[in-house]
């Protein structure tokens, strides 16, 4: 088939540019100099009241030109929940990508892997503030020993309950989590129109709790890898005392299996339930539902009386990008936007908890609401494994399907809990190889 | 139906080309008045005498003329077509995660590791199985109810028929996110009408296997019965008064008049909302995440195309959700293709 003079040349164009395109795309994210001025791009989450953050972080902006004249910081806030395809876009071209960005604390070994954050080791250990960072939000920018940014803030979870049901039922705020149990199945069967405690199958940081109390692990270290240990027998015994919560006699599985950290928070906001695991961030929106006023929040019981079951340390993170051209502007921001100034401010305008224990013990006198949550901190916190295939295992889903399976009764907690230990050592094994 | 006059024959002999199909069914008739020189205006005869006097000018021009005419049509069909796929089927050789994307480790090539890994996953067989069962329900359920919502319209009157039509226009027009989450809410356990009103008590549609399926198959039955109903009652329209008439007078029966009249006249519009909804239905993914929360239960609600999100771009490993993709492309391509001569077997052309 002969075709047209006038055609060959856009075809052969065409077919240039396919050949051209041949590999998808990779891009190179080393960085390309070290600028002393010039324009500093920064990305932080938009939060739903966004007013307070923006006041703070102007400031210690403002502040930051002032001591690098010819810099110039342009901050902008980007959605949560379009974070990962954002920054995703950024790591995959460095000439649009900001160079210090707010990351959330299980995303730090994904975007190492990536090659998108650069190693501030030597810069985090020679920055006096950090010698009061506790260990989980140390160990949440920590990544095969080296630093990846500075910990901006800790989120973390605790035992809200109801004092209007409890007074009224003669009970009183769970001491352990056997007690928790029968406290939860005694407030049930006496009121049905109400959860004991509402839990949710979709739920993993509410979770993981019972099963760090129980002495189990998600996963252990060991040759540069990590080997799940979710089916130990500490670890299955927190996964049976967790999936004992769902039930007729407490949280029908029927409802409850699919519920997440929201649902089960708004249940409790609502009236719905006696009693829920919420975090500090969760504050606002009990406040504004129907249990306001009748509520108080105490440490999660652990197994023996008295102690504080281990949480799970969530909270977000500011690091440098690795294709910054600004490395040593980018890092001086960094340390003036998570440095011990900036998250007193953001606690008093956002609530967010400090990531160095004197600030945080500051906030505990300013604020008495925080004093359960930080005592949780204070009797340690747990954080989840630092692996690159972590975020692969939290977006697959395994831990919630694992859940699910024991509370809807299709596996016991000995298979389901095998199933998900292979498929995290599956991840771990392709991250590592 | 003033202009079907002159349609009767032509009809029934160049099949079904665009021609009797749902959007030119009625307006674009031989009408006297308009300017058209060529096949639509006049009848069927034209159409097979022009055939045998063009071809030596075709001949002449080499086929040139075709290309040039088609070359807006192949560059888009290429670039938005082929060049994708072609990426497609490469990327799901590779070993493409995002840290191959973002230059954090070097990509290299699989061959068909990737396929192998899928055949070995047991959860991917059985997304696999559940997609196919769920995408025939979906395709049967909205099939009958598009076509005997249609058969309905064309026996009422114009009130009714309007109001039908406004209802399923309405469903038609909704997004797929709105629907779903009004239905959720419908079927809600705690609060929903629906349970109120049947007496299901509390009962949880999501919790369950094949309730959970069910309520999405309502769903997607909900919001794709219109596009057939119209079609299908477009193409009723469009079925000459005369023969109807003729099978009347010949004291045909209702059920031998569709069968040996109206559905062959029928089968091509059948044929292009079959393979839409078959398309549409193995494709469906709005619905479930929504409705089911990204998959139900434990996975157990996983179709295809929500599984290779979660693998593609939840957990980054694009050359694994690729090659879901390619896999998905394959099957979609088999079915239609075999639709099509199944079709073709029975005497009509495309």
């Amino acid at each position: 088939m002969k075709l047209p003079a006038r055609l060959v040349a856009p075809v052969a164009a065409a077919l240039v540019l396919v050949a051209a395109a041949c590999a998808p795309q990779t891009s190179d994210n080393g960085a390309e100099g070290d600028d002393r001025t010039g324009t500093l791009r920064v990305w932080l989450f938009q939060e739903v009241d966004n007013r307070p953050k923006e006041q703070v972080v102007d400031a210690a902006v403002t502040a930051f030109e002032k001591r690098h004249p010819g810099a110039d910081v342009q901050v902008e806030y980007i959605p949560v929940d379009t974070r990962a395809q954002r920054v995703k876009a950024a790591f995959n071209d460095p000439a649009s990508a900001p160079d210090v960005i707010e990351y959330g604390n299980t995303d730090t070994a994904g975007y190492v892997e990536d090659g998108g954050l650069a190693d501030v080791s030597a810069e985090f250990a020679a920055w006096p503030d950090a010698r009061d960072t506790d260990p989980a939000a140390r160990a949440s920018v920590t990544v095969d020993g080296k630093v990846y940014g500075a910990p901006l803030f800790v989120g973390v979870r605790a035992l809200y309950y109801r004092t209007d049901v409890f007074q009224e039922l003669g009970l009183r705020p769970p001491r352990t989590q056997t007690e928790l149990i029968a406290t939860a199945k005694r407030i049930r069967a006496a009121k049905p129109g109400l959860y004991g405690i509402a839990v949710g199958g979709a739920y993993t940081y509410g979770a993981l709790p019972f099963l760090w109390a129980h002495g189990g692990e998600l996963a252990t270290p060991g040759g540069g890898s990590y080997t799940s240990a979710v089916d130990g027998a500490a670890a299955r015994r927190g996964i049976a005392a967790y999936t004992s919560l769902f039930g007729d006699d407490n949280c029908p599985a029927a409802k409850c299996a699919s519920m997440g950290g929201n649902a089960t928070v708004t249940a409790f906001a609502s009236g719905r339930a006696a009693m829920a695991i919420g975090g500090d961030f969760s504050h606002a929106a009990v406040e504004a539902g129907a249990a306001k006023g009748r509520y108080a929040v105490v440490p999660l019981p652990g197994v023996t009386e008295g102690s504080i079951a281990p949480a799970f340390a969530g909270g977000n993170n500011v690091g440098v990008l690795r294709s910054s051209s600004h490395r040593t502007l980018a890092v001086d921001l960094m340390k003036s936007l998570a440095g011990k100034d900036t998250q007193r401010r953001l606690f008093d305008a956002m609530g967010f908890l400090p990531t160095y224990t004197d600030v945080r013990a500051e906030a505990a006198r300013k604020q008495p609401f925080v004093k359960p949550f930080i005592d949780t901190l204070a009797a340690g916190a747990r954080f989840v494994p630092a692996s690159p295939a972590w975020g692969r295992i939290d977006a697959s889903l395994v831990l919630p399907t694992m859940f699910q399976e024991i509370v809807s009764g299709r596996k016991d907690v000995a298979t389901a809990s095998r199933d998900a230990a292979q498929k995290m050592d599956a991840a771990f094994a392709s991250a590592a190889g | 139906m003033t202009h079907d006059t002159g349609r009767t024959a032509p009809t029934a002999r160049r099949g079904p080309g665009p021609g009797p199909g749902p959007g030119s069914g009625t307006a674009p008739g031989p009408s006297p008045g308009r300017p058209l020189p060529t096949a639509t205006a006049s009848p069927f005869p034209s159409s097979s005498r022009r055939r045998p006097r063009r071809r030596p000018a075709r001949g002449l021009d080499g086929g040139r003329a075709p290309w040039i005419y088609l070359a807006p049509a192949l560059v888009v069909l290429g670039g938005l077509l082929v060049y994708p796929v072609y990426q497609l089927g490469l990327i799901s050789l590779l070993e493409y995660t995002q840290a191959q994307v973002s230059g954090g480790e070097p990509t290299s090539f699989q061959g068909l590791g990737n396929y192998a890994a899928l055949l070995r996953d047991p959860q991917f067989r059985q997304v696999l199985l559940a997609t196919v069962v769920f995408a025939a329900a979906c395709v049967v359920t909205t099939l009958a109810v598009g076509c005997a919502l249609a058969v309905l319209l064309t026996r009422i009157r114009a009130l009714p028929r309007l109001v039908l039509m406004l209802a399923a226009l309405g469903a038609w027009a909704t997004p797929a996110v709105t629907g779903s989450t009004v239905w959720v809410f419908l079927f809600d356990p705690d609060s929903g009408p629906v349970n109120r009103m049947l007496g299901l008590g509390d009962f949880s549609w999501t919790y369950g296997r094949y309730s959970a399926f069910a309520l999405v198959l309502f769903e997607v039955v909900w919001c794709s019965f219109p596009f057939v109903m119209v079609t299908v009652y477009a193409g009723i329209r469009a079925v000459p008064a005369e023969v109807l008439e003729a099978a009347a007078l010949d004291g045909a029966s209702q059920w031998r008049t569709w069968r040996s009249v109206t559905a062959p006249i029928l089968r091509p519009v059948l044929l292009v909302v079959t393979i839409q909804s078959v398309i549409w239905d193995f494709k469906v993914f709005t619905q479930i995440y929504v409705m089911t929360n990204g998959g139900g239960i434990a996975g157990q609600n996983l179709v295809l195309n929500v599984y290779a999100y979660q693998t593609a771009f939840a957990s980054s490993q694009y050359s694994l959700g690729a090659a879901i993709g390619v896999v998905m492309l394959l099957i979609l391509l088999a079915i239609t293709l075999v639709h099509l001569r199944i079709v073709r077997r029975q005497g009509e052309e495309l």
